[in-house]
């Protein structure tokens, strides 16, 4: 397997002091789903909005390390954030849908970065859509303001509208914390799909979650990566004690 | 017993409703008779002719038309310099600035800004405007001092309203590849944009009304004709309306206040447009 993203001795500390990441080093490879998981305050978040850079809007806090994407420094200072948030899209926990129509939201990304042709739009919030198993659904009304669609919709709308821009990598950050069960299997029949062409960094919103979807999974514990591995792997047979403790519910 | 203490504290309940109640109708009175008042004596004198013509007979007949015109000029000119400076002043505030020392000064800049008396903004504008930099006794002085007198209304309605946007907007606007600029020309601004117009208007009715500012940088006594350009001086109605209430003898009672009806209507029916503005956009939000 390639490997699409390298993260080295990586170590994130935000401005008061608190410590985030502590010498996180991790492969995530390419065309599959890596699942980030721990208990909360674990630092999988910080580590997702590393690879975004969105870190970069919370207040002074330092970085070290590197994170490597196709073999290029992300955290550069010379990095050209707003090409590499369109290369790594993200969605998260609640769905935020913008003020704007069905169709608006799913363009939105591609009319930043210049796109005016209509055809273009257009089959681009086809095909986000489709692979968000939401044009069905939505195909008639696309103009309608997107703040109508359910909480379930509203989720994959955003995972639609992430896929429009024409991503490679996609962060999800409890992406179906808020869905109902019925809602949380389409999104995670998506991402069986999706995986083929993209990578995918998933935060699940529970270990039952992780288990169902890791292809690979990487156990976080307080700012701490004690073990990653193929997620069948991790599962059934952890090598850490604490990774086995978690898995099994004994604390959490 | 029990049913005892209940129906009693039932009674101190409704007492304290009464009460409030009473209390909110107190401050509604003031204005419902103010403008009562101010209908019931003035409507006898609004005629077309009060409207449209020129004053006459030292003001004590004719209209009211350059004052009007006068007022309309001086709110618009405000506008021009102050909308665009107080939106923008506001944006930085709330999306750019960082929370330092330099951020805090401004803030209680502006908060002081706006407690101060309007006179003295007056005198402000007379020394910069007016002599200064020899604009005269103008529109463009008055409207000048209009505008810093009116800035910090803009200022802080528009900054609350940018704020009141919310935070995730932001942060997926970002995600997606936005610039900070992109994201809020496209989603902040058109969603605090029927806020920001509320503040607005607000502001620029303060400036309708005001007598103070223009008193020494704009205000005409008396002008036989229409100002031509921005460095006419003009006739208002704030300040046509103290002219006739106090400097003019024998003065007839019917058009101070046809005068005072026309100053309120134009104020009113710029809040009503505000309110209607601001309902409207809370109907239609989305958040």
């Amino acid at each position: 397997m390639v490997d699409k993203i390298v993260i080295e001795n990586l170590n994130l500390q935000y401005a008061d002091g608190t410590e985030s990441l502590r010498d996180i080093s991790l492969n995530i490879p390419a065309n599959a789903i890596s699942v980030l998981f721990g208990p909360a305050g674990g630092g999988k978040s910080s580590l997702l909005r590393c690879l975004n850079r969105l870190n970069d809007l919370t207040e002074v806090q330092t970085v070290a390390g590197r994170i490597l994407l196709d073999g290029e420094d992300i955290l550069d200072p010379q990095t050209d954030v707003i090409a590499l948030r369109r290369k790594v899209g993200m969605v998260f926990a609640r769905p935020v849908v913008l003020p704007l129509t069905i169709r608006g939201n799913l363009t939105y990304g591609l009319e930043l970065a210049g796109e005016k042709r209509k055809s273009r739009l257009d089959e681009a919030a086809e095909r986000g859509l489709k692979l968000a198993a939401l044009w069905d659904e939505v195909r008639d009304r696309l103009d309608d303001p997107a703040i109508a669609l359910s909480g379930g919709q509203q989720q994959r709308l955003c995972l639609a509208r992430v896929l429009a821009n024409q991503p490679e990598v996609i962060l999800m950050d409890e992406p179906t914390s808020g869905l109902d069960p019925i809602s949380t299997g389409k999104v995670e029949a998506a991402l069986q799909e999706l995986k083929k062409d993209y990578t995918i960094l998933l935060v699940p919103h529970s270990v039952q979650q992780a288990a169902r979807t890791a292809d690979f999974a990487a156990f976080f514990l307080q700012g701490e990566l004690v073990e990653a591995a193929e997620g069948k792997e991790l599962f059934t047979h952890p090598k850490q004690k604490r990774t086995e403790d978690y898995v099994e519910g004994r604390f959490g | 017993m029990k049913r005892a203490s209940f129906s009693n504290r039932d009674l101190v309940q409704r007492l304290g409703f009464s009460l409030l109640t009473l209390v909110a109708l107190v401050t509604v009175v003031p204005i419902l008779v103010v403008i009562a008042y101010v209908v019931k004596e003035g409507a006898p004198a609004i005629s077309w002719e009060f409207l449209t013509a020129m004053p006459r007979d030292g003001m004590r007949a004719g209209g009211i038309l350059p004052a009007i015109v006068g007022t309309f000029y001086l709110t618009l000119g405000t506008a021009v310099f102050s909308v665009p400076l107080g939106i923008a002043a506001a944006i930085y505030l709330s999306e750019y600035a960082r929370d330092n020392w330099l951020t805090r000064l401004i803030r209680i800049a502006i908060i002081n800004l706006a407690g101060i008396p309007s006179v003295v903004y007056g005198l402000f504008g007379l020394g910069l405007f007016v002599l200064f930099l020899e604009f005269g006794t103008s529109i463009l002085a008055a409207s000048l001092t209009l505008s810093i007198m009116t800035l910090p209304v803009i200022i802080s309605a528009s900054e609350e309203a940018l704020r009141a946007v919310p935070q995730a907007f932001r942060t997926v606007s970002i995600s997606l590849g936005g610039t900070r600029w992109q994201t809020i020309r496209k989603i902040v601004l058109p969603q605090a944009l029927p806020g920001i117009l509320t503040g607005v208007i607000l502001g620029l009715e303060r400036a309708a009304g005001e007598t103070a500012p223009i008193l020494f940088t704009g205000a005409a006594f008396f002008l036989p004709r229409l100002p031509g350009t921005p460095l006419d001086a003009t006739m208002a109605l704030p300040y046509h309306l103290f002219v006739i209430s106090t400097q003019v003898p024998e003065m007839p009672f019917q058009i101070q206040y046809g005068t005072a009806l026309v100053l309120i209507a134009f104020v009113l029916g710029m809040n009503i447009i505000a309110t209607v503005i601001r309902s409207r956009a809370r109907a239609k939000r989305q958040w």
